[in-house]
C-alpha cells in the first residue's frame, strides 16, 4: 500500500496548478458570464502537454499516466469546472478510443494532431431518444462504395463545434440491436455535417454544448473506428474512462469551492469575531474536507487501476458518482456559509454550485453509476 | 550555441511570516522555489533554442541534494542538461565563495558562449554573484538585462537604469543578468516532466569534481561573516482613530496640522 | 566560523530549531544537528539556554591589515551630476570616518568633472580622488572596475561605500571579487563597532524578514553597497576645505568590453519614490487597478507620489516603479498613507523609516497597524474622500479642536 504520489505527478500538479492560478482563474467569471468557449487557454494547455496526457509520445503526446491525468483535470477544475471539462472530454473520448481502438493510419492522421493539442476532440453518443439508453441509437451509417453515409442527430455533445475530430456512433446494423452500432470518426468540414443549435446551460458555460446534424454526410470507410458492429463496446469503454475524467473534475469543483469558503470564513468577521471561529462552521469544514478526500482517493484509485491495466469500471463509477455528489455537497455549504455574498457573482462559489450539478448528469447520471455499481457487486 | 545558466533554488520569501507573539519567523509550509529572476534568465536561454535547436543549455546550481527538485524542473521546461553542485563544504559560502565553486564549475563544462543569471535571489537579494562569477571568469557582464537580441557576431541587450535603460552592443563570450521585464517564463510541459525524471539526469558534482581547493569554497572561504541577525522590531504602536469616519479623518488631519506635519 | 553543537550538552529541545532562520538545524536522535543551510549567522548560539552552540573559530591566514586606512565613499555622477544617494553616502561616510579617526575620502570617475570634487568637500570629503578620462564619461563595468580597483590596491582605503543603484550594483561586486574582499549588499545600517573598529553592516535578508549584521573580518577594504534613501543626506558647507588628487588613469579602449550605443531616458515620468516627502500608497485593498486613481488625488492633495504593494505589481495594476518594500524602493517619507495595504513584512520593511504612517485598512487585525503611527479601520473608498474634504477644511478643523480643548480645560 503507497499512498504517496510519485515525483512526476506531484511536479504535473505544481505546473497545472501555476496554470490554473496564472491563465484560468483570471477568466473563469468571464466566460462564464459570456458563453466563451475559453480558445486561447486551450491552445496553451496544448503547447504543455495537457491535451495529450495520456497519449504515447509517438503520437505527439505526453506520455503522462492517468494519475496525471485526473490531476490535471482536478487541479484545472478547481478555478474553472468549464477547462476541466474542455480536456477531460477531448482526453477520455477522443483520444482515448482513437488509441485504443484506432488503426496506425488512425492513429498518424487524427490522433497526433489531437494529442498536440492542435486539433479539440469530441464525442457524439447522445441523441434526443437515446440518453442513458445509449443503445437506441437513431442515426445511421450505411456503406456505399468506398463510404459511409451518415445521416441523423446527436445532442448535447461537449466541444460541439470547437472540435475537429469527433468520435461518432451510428446504427450499421439495425436488425442485430446494440450488436449493429458502430464507431466513426468524423472531421469537421465534412459536407453533410452541421453544427446544430447550442445550449444555454445552468454551469459550465464556457463550454460548447451543441447538436450535431448528420444530412448524407459522406465519410471515407476507413473512417470506421474499430470494427463494425463493436461501437456499443467501444461507447462502453470510453465512458468507464470518461467517467474518471469527470470525477476529477467533479473532485477539482468541490476542491475549489472549499478552498474559496475556508478563505472567506477567516476574513469574514461577525459577532466581532473571523466567523472561522466558531465551531459550527468548523464542523462543516471538517465535513467538506473529509469528503472531498475521500472523492480524491476514490478518483486517484481508480486512474491508478486504469495506467496498472486493472478493471476499473466499477472503481470509476464509483469515483464518479462519490465525487459529483461531493462536488454538489461541497458546492451548496459553499454557498451557504458565504451567506448572502455566496448567492452573488462577487464570489466564485455561486458558479461553483452551477458547475458542480453537470457532473451528476453526464456521461452517466448518478443513476447509471448505481446500477454500473450494483450490477458489479450483486452477482 | 553553448549556454549556461545559474539557477538558485530559494524560500518563497512571499511565504514567510512572522510569529506575531514570538517574533521569529515561521518556516513551516513555505515552499522551496526556482528562484524568480532566474527562471527569467532560463527562458531566455530556452527561447534561442526554440529558435535553434542547436542551443544547448546547461543549467547549474549550488545547492543542498533536495535542489534536484527546482534541477528538475528547469529540465522540464526544457533544459538540456543540469548540474547541481554540492557538497559540505561548499555549505555557508558567501558570493565570494559561491562565485569561485560556479566558476570553477563552468570551467569544468568548459566551453560556454553565454552565461544567464538571475540579476539577484529572493532569499538574499545581493545580485553580487552574477558580477563575481564574470570577473573571477575574465568575462564581461551586463546586468539587468530586459531585452537580448543577437545580432550576427553581436549581442544587443538593453540594461535597465532606475529612470531608462542602455543599449549596450557586446560579444561572446558573456554574463548576463536577467529581470522580470526580460520576458514571460515559460510553464513545464507535461512532456517535460516525464523527460526529466525518464531520459535526463542531474549531474552531482562534489568538491573532489572541481578544480578548487576546500579553502576556496564554502563558509571558511567567505570574507563576510553574519556576525548577528534578528527580527526588525516593529515601531512602537501608534493612535487607533476612533468614531465616524468625519470624526477619524478630522483627528487625523487636526493632529497632522497641530504637530505642523502637514 | 563554522557553528558547533556540544553533542554532551544539547539536551534536544529545538529552542535553536525554532530560532533558525534559515531551517538549518535538524533533530538526529534528540540532538540538534547543522545541516548544509547554515551561513553561521548565530541565532541558535543566542537561542540556546544550554550554551550547547558555539562559534567555531577558523583558522584562515591573516592579511596585514593595518596598512588599510580611510574611509571612501564612490560619488557616482550621471550626465556630470551627483547621485542623492551619494550625498547620503557622505554624509554617513563622515560619521563612520570620524569615529575610527581617520579621513573620508570621495572617489569621483567622469569627464570634466572638476567642479563636483568642490561639491564633494562641500559635503564633507577631506579628499577627494578625481579621475578624469573620456573612456569614464559614460560608466561602463570594464572601465570603472579597472580603475577603481588599481587605486583601492594602491591607497588601500578600510572602508569602500558605493550606493546600491544599478550602476553601484554591478559595480561594486566586481571591485570587491577583483580585489579580492567580501562585499554586503543594500545596508540600511553602518555602525563602526567600539570594541576593534570594524564596521558592523546591517542588512535586510530574506526577504526582509530578517535583519543580519555582516562583518568582513579577515579582509580589506570593507566593502558595503548601501540603499539609496537610507542615510541621511550631507549638508553642503561652501567653506570647508579638502584636497584633490588627480588620479592618472590607465585605461585603453580595449579594457573596456561593452560598448553602450545610446541611453534612453524613460518617457513615463519617473516617480522619485526616494526622494519623495509624502507617499500615499495603495495595497490589494484597492481591489481594482482605478483604485489607484483615488490614491492619485490623496497624493495630489497632500503634494506628494503614488506608491504600491508589490500584490498590486504583480496584478498588473500599477508598473513596478511605483513599489514600495524589500523587492521595492526603500522610502523614507515625511508621511506614508498606506491604503489597503495589510503590511506585508517585505512591503514594511521599504517604508517604516518613514516618520509619519497613516494606515488605512478594512481589517483591525492587519500588520500595517503595529508601525503606524495613526490607524483608521475602514474602507479606503469612504475614508479617502472624507480625508481630502477634511485636508479642505483643515483650519476650521484646528480651530474647532482648540475650541474643544479650551472647553474641557474650563
Amino acid at each position: 500500500m503507497n499512498f504517496t504520489l510519485s515525483k512526476e505527478q506531484e511536479m504535473v500538479r505544481k505546473m497545472v496548478r501555476e496554470f490554473t492560478l496564472r491563465e484560468v482563474a483570471g477568466i473563469a467569471a468571464e466566460i462564464d458570464e459570456t458563453e466563451r468557449f475559453p480558445k486561447e487557454n486551450v491552445e496553451k494547455m496544448g503547447r504543455y502537454g495537457m491535451m495529450g496526457m495520456i497519449v504515447p509520445k509517438v503520437y505527439g503526446g505526453a506520455e503522462a499516466d492517468e494519475v496525471a491525468y485526473a490531476i490535471t483535470v482536478e487541479e484545472l477544475s478547481r478555478a474553472c469546472g468549464t477547462t476541466g471539462v474542455i480536456c477531460s472530454a477531448h482526453t477520455s473520448l477522443a483520444c482515448w478510443p482513437i488509441l485504443k481502438y484506432g488503426t496506425e493510419e488512425q492513429k498518424q492522421k487524427f490522433l497526433i494532431p489531437l494529442a498536440k493539442g492542435e486539433k479539440i476532440g469530441a464525442f457524439g453518443l447522445t441523441e434526443p431518444n437515446a440518453g442513458t439508453d445509449a443503445a437506441g441509437q437513431q442515426t445511421t451509417a450505411v456503406a456505399e462504395g468506398e463510404e459511409w453515409v451518415l445521416n441523423g442527430t446527436k445532442i448535447f455533445i461537449t466541444n460541439g463545434g470547437e472540435a475537429d475530430t469527433y468520435v461518432i456512433f451510428a446504427m450499421t446494423d439495425k436488425s442485430k440491436g446494440v450488436k449493429g452500432i458502430s464507431a466513426f470518426i468524423v472531421e469537421k468540414g465534412t459536407p453533410g455535417f452541421s453544427i446544430g443549435k447550442k445550449e444555454k446551460k445552468m454551469g459550465i458555460r464556457g463550454s460548447a454544448t451543441t447538436e450535431l446534424i448528420f444530412e448524407n454526410c459522406r465519410i471515407p470507410k476507413e473512417n470506421l473506428l474499430g470494427q463494425a458492429g463493436k461501437g456499443f463496446g467501444i461507447a462502453m469503454g470510453t465512458l468507464d474512462g470518461g467517467r474518471i475524467g469527470i470525477a476529477a473534475q467533479a473532485l477539482g469543483i468541490a476542491q475549489g469551492a472549499l478552498d474559496e469558503t475556508i478563505k472567506y470564513i477567516q476574513q469574514r468577521e461577525q459577532f466581532g469575531r473571523p466567523i472561522g471561529k466558531f465551531q459550527a462552521l468548523q464542523f462543516e469544514i471538517a465535513d467538506m474536507e473529509t469528503r472531498v478526500n475521500a472523492a480524491r482517493w476514490l478518483v486517484y484509485n481508480a486512474a491508478w487501476r486504469k495506467s496498472k491495466g486493472l478493471s476499473y469500471g466499477k472503481e470509476a463509477a464509483m469515483a464518479k458518482l462519490f465525487a459529483s455528489e461531493t462536488a454538489m455537497y461541497v458546492t451548496t455549504k459553499a454557498v451557504q456559509l458565504h451567506g448572502g455574498y455566496g448567492y452573488t457573482q462577487d464570489y466564485p462559489v455561486e458558479r461553483m454550485m452551477r458547475d458542480a450539478k453537470i457532473t451528476e448528469i453526464y456521461e452517466g447520471t448518478s443513476e447509471v453509476q448505481r446500477m454500473v455499481i450494483s450490477a458489479a457487486t450483486i452477482k | 550555441m553553448k549556454i549556461i545558466v545559474c539557477v538558485k533554488q530559494v524560500p518563497d520569501t512571499n511565504e514567510v511570516k512572522i510569529d506575531p507573539v514570538k517574533g521569529t519567523l515561521i518556516r513551516e509550509g513555505v515552499p522551496s522555489i526556482l528562484n524568480p529572476d532566474d527562471k527569467n534568465a532560463l527562458e531566455e536561454a530556452l527561447a534561442l533554442k526554440d529558435k535553434n535547436p542547436e542551443v544547448h543549455v546547461t543549467v547549474v546550481t549550488m545547492g543542498p541534494p533536495q535542489a534536484d527538485e527546482m534541477l528538475r524542473e528547469c529540465l522540464a521546461m526544457g533544459a538540456d542538461e543540469a548540474i547541481l553542485l554540492s557538497d559540505r563544504a561548499f555549505a555557508g559560502a558567501d558570493t565570494w565563495a559561491t562565485s569561485n565553486t560556479l566558476a570553477a564549475a563552468v570551467r569544468k563544462i568548459g566551453h560556454y558562449d553565454i552565461i544567464f543569471a538571475g540579476r539577484q535571489a529572493i532569499d538574499g537579494d545581493t545580485a553580487q554573484v552574477g558580477p563575481q562569477l564574470a570577473e573571477r571568469l575574465g568575462i564581461p557582464q551586463v546586468t539587468y538585462v530586459q531585452q537580448f537580441e543577437i545580432q550576427g557576431e553581436d549581442i544587443l541587450v538593453q540594461r535597465a537604469l532606475e529612470d531608462g535603460y542602455e543599449l549596450i552592443k557586446v560579444k561572446a563570450p558573456v554574463l548576463l543578468t536577467a529581470i522580470k521585464e526580460l520576458n514571460h517564463p515559460r510553464y513545464m510541459s507535461v512532456g517535460g516532466i516525464y523527460d526529466a525524471f525518464r531520459e535526463k539526469e542531474v549531474k552531482v558534482w562534489t568538491l573532489a569534481d572541481l578544480d578548487v581547493q576546500k579553502q576556496e569554497v564554502g563558509l571558511d572561504a567567505s570574507p563576510t561573516q553574519v556576525k548577528r541577525s534578528f527580527t526588525p522590531e516593529p515601531k512602537g504602536k501608534g493612535i487607533m482613530l476612533k468614531g465616524s469616519t468625519k470624526e477619524m479623518v478630522e483627528q487625523l488631519v487636526g493632529s497632522l496640522k497641530q504637530k505642523h506635519v502637514i | 566560523m563554522a557553528i558547533i553543537v556540544l553533542e554532551d550538552k544539547c539536551i534536544g529541545c529545538k529552542l535553536c530549531l525554532k530560532a533558525c532562520p534559515f531551517d538549518a538545524i535538524d533533530m538526529v536522535e534528540k540532538k540538534a544537528v547543522i545541516n548544509d543551510k547554515c551561513v553561521a549567522c548565530g541565532a541558535c548560539i543566542d537561542a540556546c539556554k544550554f550554551d550547547a552552540i558555539l562559534r567555531e573559530e577558523g583558522e584562515g591566514s591573516e592579511k596585514d591589515l593595518s596598512a588599510y586606512k580611510n574611509v571612501w565613499v564612490f560619488v557616482e555622477q550621471r550626465e556630470n551630476k551627483i547621485m542623492p544617494v551619494a550625498i547620503e553616502l557622505l554624509g554617513e561616510g563622515k560619521r563612520l570616518a570620524k569615529e575610527i579617526g581617520v579621513e573620508l575620502c570621495a572617489v569621483v570617475l567622469g569627464e570634466n568633472i572638476s567642479d563636483l570634487a568642490k561639491e564633494c568637500i562641500a559635503y564633507g570629503a577631506d579628499k577627494v580622488y578625481l579621475a578624469q578620462h573620456s573612456l569614464l564619461k559614460n560608466f561602463t563595468t570594464d572601465g570603472y572596475t579597472k580603475v577603481i580597483s588599481e587605486m583601492i590596491q594602491a591607497e588601500k582605503p578600510e572602508i569602500v561605500l558605493l550606493g546600491a543603484t544599478h550602476i553601484g550594483r554591478d559595480l561594486a561586486p566586481r571591485i570587491a571579487a577583483r580585489v579580492d574582499t567580501g562585499l554586503t549588499a543594500d545596508c540600511t545600517k553602518l555602525e563602526i563597532d567600539p570594541e576593534d573598529k570594524k564596521l558592523l553592516q546591517t542588512r535586510p535578508a530574506f526577504g526582509g524578514n530578517i535583519m543580519a549584521t555582516i562583518v568582513c573580518t579577515k579582509h580589506r577594504p570593507q566593502m558595503a553597497t548601501v540603499r539609496p534613501g537610507v542615510m541621511d543626506k550631507a549638508v553642503a558647507d561652501g567653506k570647508r576645505s579638502g584636497k584633490i588628487i588627480d588620479v592618472a588613469v590607465n585605461l585603453d579602449k580595449e579594457d573596456i568590453r561593452t560598448q553602450v550605443i545610446k541611453t534612453v531616458k524613460a518617457d513615463k515620468a519617473v516617480v522619485a519614490l526616494e526622494e519623495a516627502e509624502v507617499i500615499v500608497a495603495g495595497g490589494r485593498g484597492l481591489g481594482k487597478a482605478e483604485g489607484f486613481q483615488l490614491i492619485q488625488q490623496l497624493a495630489d492633495r497632500l503634494g506628494g507620489v503614488v506608491g504600491a504593494s508589490r500584490a498590486t505589481v504583480d496584478a498588473g495594476w500599477i508598473s513596478h516603479d511605483h513599489q514600495v518594500g524589500q523587492t521595492g524602493k526603500t522610502v523614507k517619507p515625511r508621511i506614508y498613507v498606506a491604503c489597503g495595504i495589510s503590511g506585508a513584512i517585505q512591503h514594511m520593511a521599504g517604508m517604516q523609516g518613514a516618520d509619519v504612517i497613516i494606515a488605512i485598512n478594512k481589517n483591525p487585525d492587519a500588520p500595517i497597524f503595529s508601525i503606524a503611527d495613526y490607524g483608521i479601520v475602514g474602507d479606503l473608498y469612504e475614508v479617502i474622500p472624507a480625508l481630502i474634504d477634511a485636508l479642505d477644511r483643515v483650519d476650521d478643523i484646528v480651530k474647532a479642536m482648540k475650541e474643544v480643548a479650551a472647553t474641557t480645560q474650563l
